[in-house]
């Protein structure tokens, strides 16, 4: 390792040979960065989660465009729309079809007395309104009154309820004072809102909330005719519907719209973005205390470089050189500690955690700059290293 | 004889501003010739080791004129007293080795001033081989006697073939023995490439080496 970093530096790797010098300095340094790695993966990877999850539900959509309520910023909030819109957006040339979506939510009490949350969603099952291949088989089903599809991804049910389910055996639950059948499942997976999805047909939907009314939808599904472009059918469409209380998106502009709104109005995504500024304050902070105690250990040492004529640049590449080390030596077990947790995290609470192959790059990139960053700083201490004390 | 090597006029100096001002030297005149090994003796406080870090280039000179090598050092910038000090070697009276870095390494470090050098970890061996320490080549300094390590900070600040050495006590921690190898070995320099040496010591074996002998005297040099 001398032999290669002497290769590469042109000089003797100082940096590296005091640093390996004391394992226990450098032991705790690498744990401190690996640990300020963690906390930004963590984040990272719970913003990530929470983009991905608004993102799975639009998704699953059999929609080019999509009519929500002005008032929408999210698929789980915004008023209902006046059954007109739909009937608007039939008219306009260009959209082959349309369906209605129903959304509510839902308190399911479990047998202990706690509590899930399901956002329920009200379609009609005579249409091809969501694109899971497991939707599609259990339309029929749907079609009878008081049925229901639940998420498999639901946090917090003991699988094996799913899996009776699966097995045949209708699990009923109350919902609102009406016995609702659960009758197969589906896969959405869980967001950072509810515990999971429900499934039901519009007929049931109105039963369970019973205040909503028909023909007053969250959400319309618009789709293209075939050759059209969905861009030019959205123009189209806000001309057409120029009503104050709808706005008229396709599906990745209103998949956009929603992830802004969240990672940065919501208090959920505006913490996972602090918490990243925060894991960086923190590697900032160890790093520097690291490599200025360290040069506040070798001023002697420096003072002597100085006086056989070496230059500051010197010694900022030595400070810079241990900073570089330590980014890298601390990134990899900070990366194969948080491998492990996104698992964890996963199995415990169904968010999708994943680490997207770019994610690594910066992170290290970035650990890399912070360090350098900290290394510049600490040298200014350098300047109390004095030849002229040396004799 | 060519150009002196070290050549002061009206030399003072003084620490302190105002108030806490005060001289410790006074109109110092002195000239070292090329290839001169020259011992300064004098009590403690008289102003040896001031002396010695102007010299070397460590300590702005504040009145009166210095050359050393040829180059004014009144009024002279940083950067030029960096390019001076690279043509100098410095024993100081502690070793001043890096913990961190082998025996060899710590003398490399003496030599990598001067950019990329050619074969010179073989430079390194061959200057720790004369200094008697060919079989401690790889060794950490902790690993070695006070002796030895004094004996590798000599190394290292001749392997960069040094015009002008500076040693300030240095056979304070040298044993009796390795402290004559050490002088001789700056004796042969100063006649083999005209390398001077100019020493603080009152080891009195080491006297009876020397060319010449400086007494300072409450910061001024007395005539001799
Ligand atoms: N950095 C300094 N600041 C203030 N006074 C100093 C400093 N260095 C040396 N002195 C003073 O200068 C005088 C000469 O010291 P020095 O050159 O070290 O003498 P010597 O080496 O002959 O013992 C002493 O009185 C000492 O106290
Ligand atoms: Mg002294």
């Amino acid at each position: 390792m001398t032999q290669v970093l002497a290769r590469l530096l042109g000089r003797l790797p100082i940096g590296w040979l005091q640093l390996t010098h004391n394992r226990g300095r450098l032991v705790s340094a690498l744990a401190g960065v690996a640990f300020a790695n963690v906390l930004v993966f963590m984040q990272l990877g719970f913003l990530g989660a929470l983009i991905e999850s608004i993102r799975l539900p639009y998704a699953m959509m059999e929609a080019d465009i999509l009519v929500q309520a002005a008032d929408a910023n999210t698929l789980q909030d915004g008023s209902p729309l006046p059954r007109q819109r739909m009937l608007q957006a039939l008219a306009t040339p260009g959209v082959a079809s349309a369906s209605a979506v129903y959304y509510g939510r839902l308190d399911w009490k479990q047998p202990d007395g706690t509590i899930r949350t399901l956002d329920v969603l009200g379609i009609d099952p005579r249409e091809r309104v969501l694109r899971a291949p497991e939707v599609e088989a259990a339309r029929e089903a749907l079609m009878i009154s008081g049925t229901a599809l639940i998420d498999r991804g639901t946090r917090n049910v003991p699988p094996a309820l799913f899996d009776g389910i699966e097995a045949g055996m209708p699990y009923t639950i109350e919902a609102n004072n009406r016995r609702v059948t659960i009758v197969d499942t589906f896969r959405v997976g869980g967001g950072f809102g509810a515990d999971g999805y429900l499934l039901v047909s519009d007929q049931t939907f109105l039963k369970i909330f019973r205040s909503r009314q028909a023909g007053a939808p969250n959400l319309v599904l618009l789709r293209a005719a075939p050759g059209e472009d969905p861009a030019a059918l959205t123009a189209r469409l806000r001309e057409r519907i120029a009503a104050p209380d709808v706005a008229v998106r396709t599906v990745p502009e209103a998949v956009a719209r929603d992830q802004r709104f969240q990672t940065t109005q919501r208090p959920v995504g505006v913490v996972f973005g602090f918490g990243i500024v925060i894991g960086a304050l923190v590697g900032i902070i160890i790093v520097y205390q690291i490599l200025a105690t360290d040069v506040a250990d070798h001023l002697r040492e420096y003072a002597t470089f100085k006086a056989i004529g070496y230059r500051q640049g010197f010694f900022l590449g030595i400070v810079l050189e241990e900073a570089v080390i330590l980014g890298l030596l601390g990134f990899l077990p900070g990366l194969m500690a948080t491998l492990g947790l996104y698992a964890l995290v996963t199995q415990a609470t169904g968010l999708p955690l994943a680490m997207p192959l770019l994610r690594p790059l910066t992170v290290l990139a970035g650990t890399i700059a912070l360090c350098a960053l900290s290394g510049a700083v600490a040298t200014r201490r350098l300047a109390r290293a004095d030849p002229a004390e040396l004799f | 004889m060519s150009a002196p090597a070290i050549s002061v006029r009206g030399l003072d100096h003084a620490f302190g501003q105002d108030e806490a001002r005060r001289q410790v030297l006074f109109g110092l005149d002195l000239d070292i010739a090329a290839g001169e090994l020259v011992v300064l003796l004098g009590a403690s406080g008289s102003g040896k080791t001031t002396l010695l870090t102007l010299l070397g280039c460590l300590r702005e000179v504040q009145a009166g004129s210095v050359r050393v090598l040829g180059q004014e050092l009144n009024g002279a910038t940083e950067a030029t007293r960096i390019a001076v000090r690279r043509r100098l070697g410095f024993i100081f009276q502690a070793h001043n080795l890096h913990e961190s870095l082998t025996a060899r390494q710590n003398v490399l470090m003496g030599l990598e001033v001067h950019g990329r050098v050619l074969r010179a970890a073989e430079a390194a061996a061959h200057v720790l081989s004369l200094l008697g320490l060919g079989d401690r080549l790889d060794y950490l300094p902790a690993k070695l006697s006070g002796g030895q390590k004094q004996r590798v900070a000599v190394a290292r600040a001749l392997v960069g073939n040094p015009d002008i050495v500076f040693a300030d006590e240095p056979t304070a921690a040298l044993d009796r023995d390795s402290g004559r190898v050490v002088v001789e070995l700056l004796r042969g320099l100063g006649r083999a490439r005209g390398t001077t040496t100019l020493m603080v010591t009152h080891d009195t074996r080491i006297l009876e080496l020397a060319d010449r002998i400086l007494r300072m005297e409450d910061g001024r040099i007395l005539a001799g």
